[in-house]
């Protein structure tokens, strides 16, 4: 069956009209809210007259430091909506108790710990680590931007329109109720005949183009824009995480794109891929999601082990230990990343044999991982470690995922997780390893790179509040979530019998609160240290006495990066620099050849948002239209040769002048 | 910052300019963009391994393909991919009116493709074996469908280059873009043969 014939469509709107605002007053309530606060938003940038500004030194530029800052910025404003995803998740669990509903319909519900998923990996840890690694890989490498500077704005552009996708369904419609991975049968338009999964198909596509063309980016850039003398085992260990991270991307995404479109092609054209009938295969889709979501999970994890790496190095002082096994771990990681699919799904019955190659294949990632711990150990061992809080967050992560692997290993033999499959000590553990590996390494990074980026330090008083709001609330939400599932609590259950499970989940949503600070004193710990810019002013461009080569330029760096190209003789060549006394020649300088701006990576990215909006509704005519725009637009794109100009050699100089009368302030 | 103790083992900074020449890293870009669309038909291959034999009591593979089409077709695309390096060698002779011809044989070959599988989807269709029929004719279409499309994408590539040939003749970016879309062209052939083998040949033993 293709588009059931019960959906009544118009040609105008196809099937959209007013049934389609949500009936709900807590959704009332937030498009209220969100509606005001958008409005004075827009009232602001009007009144200070920033939309030219926006539109030049931003949304159309091409500079992988500004996408890497907008990056992040779009991370933290879907954090904001995940947790709060989140927040209403752990109130329901912690009241729907005793013949309770709590204040959640079951429709609602579903679509919140669908979207909380959704939007975490996808629009937050996604753009979050996507940001990172184009701010800082460039630099790492002594390279002026990224290879395809352009294809990066559309990049940043394209997850934008998925984000944007995925939070307009909450207000149009509503969102898919099949949890994270979307499996059919459920997904199917048999099980889900409106508009969810179309919104969770069309936000993942649109956003996938953009972090596939983003891997092949700076993977490409990793492989060709290496500064002079910087072979591969001279790579800061960030880059060399990156470059593991971006083959991830380029090598899983597009396995996520072909299966989605099978789903599509079974939701829309009424073919059998994943159906229960005509020979189509359910567990196919579950094999194929996985084959994309195991890579995933190290495309995540993966850059935080360089910054945990970085970080160590740089506040212990010392040359990172094991930097040979640490690359070779991060790439056995990356082969094996590929081989364990299966135990998301060990209840499938494969059988004996299938089950035991992959629990012990994914029993082996832990040997490579505890490397990496010891390498960390082995750095701090009787080396002077100053504790600044990229530090500590780093320790609390080893403590932290120490723990969360280990639970791993338990889920990893196939007759333990017959008993905790889709338990919450699997929601426990997998949280456990993101929020403790991932979110603190992110953390960590912001702290770190932030001085990079702005010139000034992040405030520390407020930073230390949040740090320990995270870390006592991210333990006090999570244990109990692994007691009840050893209890045998299942996850994505919305009210409860057993009374005697309603103490864990109160507990649970106590430690909610306690991260709601944590992440409330982050965003104070911002603004406080805007407003106090001046104080914690950073003239030297390198704040921690840093390693690598992005603390050889100012802070922030020049659009340009580097006036002259360093050279790379050893690990941490700006060590290397400092130790051998090199500083910045003042030779003649030459006019800088970089990117020009330009506006079709938005033009290309909105109408593709247009385009799947119009396909969740089946408004074919926008559809039809919007395509034909996006293939007009990316024409017309490679008609315009000038993408290039030169900043001039005088430009240089002044900016290189006044670098050097920053420094002698500075007193360096 | 510390002491000077030993004597630094070379510049750490390029001075001179050197100048990287331009596009350098597109060829290698490229590459990886193919690899990366190769293993979306890794998939689909795979899908059709999986359900190439689930007919749901509807037609196989011997009561719907005509493989004298099929080879037909086939001969289509092997000879523009041969027409496709001549005009690759054209390229490199300089030779701008020769370029344009040999890809307008190109392009030629290509929509005699596209329009003999049109043909053969429509075919199926009429007698009741469109997608929807069973999963095995679902992965038949996506598969060969998937493939069509970047035929076509590749036509209307092929088309914008021509015109900008003609415009700015062979300049170096527009070299860069021939052998892109070169490779691109040739990769298309080397699936079409995985499905010339795999889906046709196999599916008539």
């Amino acid at each position: 069956m293709a588009v059931p014939s019960d959906i009544q469509t118009t040609f105008l709107l196809g099937r959209l009209d007013w049934n389609a605002i949500p009936q709900d007053p807590i959704v009332w309530a937030t498009g209220v809210v969100v509606a005001i606060g958008g409005a004075g938003l827009l009232w602001m940038l009007h009144k200070y007259r920033l939309w030219s500004y926006l539109w030049h030194e931003w949304f159309t530029t091409v500079d992988h430091k500004k996408i890497g800052i907008m990056y992040v910025v779009l991370a933290l404003i879907m954090f904001v909506r995940g947790f709060a995803d989140a927040i209403m998740m752990r109130l329901q669990q912690a009241i729907a108790f005793g013949g309770s509903e709590g204040y959640l319909n079951a429709h609602h519900y579903d679509q919140i710990f669908s979207a909380h998923g959704v939007i975490m990996i996808f629009f937050v840890a996604m753009p979050f680590v996507t940001g990172l690694m184009n701010y800082v890989v460039p630099l790492q490498i002594g390279a002026r931007d990224v290879s395809f500077p352009f294809l990066n704005n559309l990049s940043f552009w394209m997850t934008v329109g998925g984000a944007v996708l995925v939070m307009m369904s909450l207000f149009v419609g509503e969102f898919a109720q099949t949890g994270w991975l979307a499996f059919p049968p459920l997904s199917g338009i048999g099980y889900s005949p409106y508009v969810g999964v179309d919104y969770y198909i069309w936000g993942l596509q649109v956003a996938g183009v953009g972090t596939t063309l983003s891997g092949i980016n700076l993977l490409v850039t990793i492989i060709k824009m290496r500064a002079p003398g910087m072979t591969m085992m001279r790579m800061p260990i960030f880059t060399w995480t990156s470059l593991c991270t971006n083959i991830l991307i380029v090598a899983s995404f597009p396995v996520l794109t072909a299966t989605l479109v099978l789903l599509t092609l079974d939701r829309y054209v009424g073919t059998n891929f994943f159906t229960n009938d005509l020979g189509g295969n359910a567990m196919m889709y579950v094999n194929l999601i996985w084959i994309w979501g195991h890579p995933e999970v190290y495309i995540l994890i993966l850059p935080l082990f360089g910054v945990y790496s970085e970080v160590v190095a740089t506040f212990t002082g010392k040359r990172l230990f094991g930097y040979t096994s640490m690359v070779y771990a991060t790439v056995c990681i990356t082969i094996l990343s590929y081989l364990v699919w299966l135990h998301h799904f060990f209840t499938m019955g494969s059988g004996a044999s299938v089950n035991s190659f992959f629990g012990i294949t994914t029993m082996i990632i832990s040997v490579p991982t505890g490397a990496k711990i010891f390498n960390w150990l082995f750095t701090m061992y009787r080396s002077r470690i100053r504790f600044e809080l990229p530090m500590m967050w780093t320790i609390a992560f080893m403590l932290t995922f120490v723990i969360g692997g280990m639970t791993g290993v338990l889920l990893a033999v196939p007759p333990a997780d017959f008993v905790l499959h889709n338990s919450l000590f699997l929601v426990a553990h997998f949280h456990n390893v993101i929020i403790g590996g991932v979110l603190f390494g992110l953390f960590a990074a912001v702290y770190y790179w932030w001085p990079k980026a702005f010139g000034f330090r992040l405030d520390p008083w407020w930073g230390k509040v949040s740090f320990w709001f995270w870390v006592v609330g991210f333990w006090v939400a999570f244990a109990p979530l692994y007691i009840l599932g050893l209890m045998g609590v299942t996850r994505r259950v919305r009210v409860f019998d057993d009374p005697s499970l309603q103490i864990w989940f109160v507990i649970a949503a106590f430690g909610a609160v306690l991260i709601a600070i944590g992440i409330a004193a982050m965003f104070i710990q911002f603004g406080v240290s805007i407003a106090r810019r001046d104080q914690l002013r950073d003239e030297t461009g390198d704040p921690w006495d840093g390693r690598t080569l992005e603390w050889a330029t100012s802070s922030p760096p020049p659009a340009y990066n580097f006036a002259f190209t360093p050279v790379s003789h050893g690990l941490d060549t700006w060590w290397d620099m400092k130790r051998y006394g090199q500083t910045r020649p003042r030779a003649a300088y030459v006019p800088i050849h970089m990117p020009k701006n330009t506006g079709t990576g938005v033009i290309v990215a909105g109408l593709s948002t247009i385009c799947g909006f119009a396909l969740v509704w089946y408004i074919w005519w926008l559809a039809a239209l919007s395509f034909a725009g996006i293939v007009i637009a990316s024409i017309l794109h490679t008609f315009n040769y000038a993408r290039d100009y030169h900043i001039p050699a005088e430009e240089v100089r002044a900016t290189e002048d006044a670098r050097d009368r920053q420094l002698a302030s500075a007193g360096v | 910052m510390s002491t000077v103790t030993q004597a630094a083992p070379g510049d750490f900074w390029e001075v001179e300019p050197h100048h990287h020449h331009e596009g350098a890293s597109t060829s290698i870009g490229f590459w990886i963009y193919l690899m990366s669309d190769c293993l979306m038909f890794a998939v689909l291959f795979a899908v059709f391994g999986v359900l190439g034999g689930s007919y749901a009591a509807g037609p196989g593979p011997k009561d719907l393909f005509d493989l004298e089409l099929v080879a037909l077709n086939t001969a289509f695309l092997l000879l523009s991919s041969i027409t496709y390096g001549f005009a690759m060698l054209a390229m490199v002779k300089e030779n701008t009116r020769g370029t344009l011809m040999w890809l307008g044989i190109t392009l030629v070959f290509g929509l005699l493709f596209l329009a003999v599988e049109i043909y053969e989807f429509n075919h199926l269709i009429h007698l009741g074996a469109g997608p929807q029929r069973s999963a095995f004719l679902s992965a038949f279409f996506a598969l060969v469908g998937t493939h069509g499309l970047h035929v076509a994408f590749g036509c209307l590539w092929l088309v914008t280059l021509m015109i900008q040939i003609r415009q700015r003749g062979l300049i170096p970016a527009n070299r860069r873009r021939l052998a892109c879309l070169s490779m691109f062209w040739h990769f298309l052939d080397v699936i079409w043969i995985g499905v010339f083998t795999f889906v046709y040949l196999l599916g008539m033993i």
